[in-house]
């Protein structure tokens, strides 16, 4: 899959972001991510086509069966939607 | 994917455009200007992407039959409205989120997973008793809606919620 990696300072867990370019929650969280130094892997799926596109979908679908931006995953847990507070939990902040 | 990014200035004009819109009709943008300007930004970066503005928060398919019911202001606006005070994106927000009574929480997707679901309630309802959807009459002004709950305030006359009544109709066919 075509991700984005982005460094961090906070590497314990693992996480991943399931995005959209265009979604302003989507654009939070990566902010609220980067703002506290976690180090994180997303993907922008709108910008996908095709075959590439369902790669990602398919990929996101063993998470969560709902098709829905943000969809966080941190370590095996599976958070849809930005909520901070949950997130701050997700990533024991 | 290369794409021209919109302007500050086309930005700022759907903006102006959007909410005057809203306010004119009873609804409300999310004061959270940084938000709703990124949301807004989305919409012109679809219409760019696919020629119209699809919810910049779903994944648009590309096909406008099939996004019909995600172009903005979406099919499932209203009922989120009611339901969660914010819809999908929360471009729009009830009036207890612009008082700063709630905060907007992540609203759950009702849009159905299956296409064909969407398609349905597009459907010609049933002539049974009680089938359909209500229709509500602003009782100042006369203003009708066929949705499952009132208005807000009447996108007319601005007469609050409390202010419309169900209608009971009756169909007279004639010869």
């Amino acid at each position: 899959m075509n991700t984005t990696h982005v460094p961090g300072t906070r590497s314990n867990r693992q996480v991943f972001l399931f995005a959209l370019s265009t979604c302003g929650w989507c654009r939070r969280t990566r902010e609220f991510l980067e703002a506290n130094g976690v180090e994180y892997t997303y993907i922008y799926v709108d910008l996908l086509k095709g075959d590439e596109r369902k790669e990602a979908l398919d990929e996101m679908r063993k998470w969560t069966p709902r098709q829905a931006f943000p969809t966080i995953i941190v370590g095996e847990e599976v958070l849809v939607g930005l909520d901070e507070d949950k997130l701050r939990g997700a990533l024991g902040l | 994917m290369s794409e021209s990014l919109p302007t500050p200035e086309q930005i700022d004009a759907l903006y102006k455009r959007l909410d005057e819109e809203a306010e004119a009709g009873g609804y409300h943008l999310n004061p959270d200007r940084e938000m709703t300007r990124r949301l807004v930004e989305g919409l012109l970066a679809n219409q760019a992407r696919y020629g119209y503005q699809a919810c910049p928060c779903r994944l648009a398919d590309g096909d406008k039959e099939a996004d019909l019911d995600i172009i903005c202001p979406c099919d499932y606006r209203d009922p989120d409205l009611d339901e969660h005070g914010a819809c999908y994106c929360s471009l729009y927000v009830s009036e207890a989120i612009v008082k700063g009574e709630h905060k907007v929480r992540p609203v759950p997707e009702r849009r159905p997973d299956d296409p064909a679901q969407r398609r349905q309630a597009l459907k010609p309802v049933q002539a049974e008793p009680g089938a359909g959807v209500p229709v509500w009459r602003c009782r100042v002004c006369g203003y009708l809606c066929a949705r499952d709950n009132p208005p807000g305030v009447c996108p007319i006359c601005k007469a609050k919620r409390e202010r419309f009544e169900q209608m009971r109709l009756t169909v007279v066919l004639s010869a």
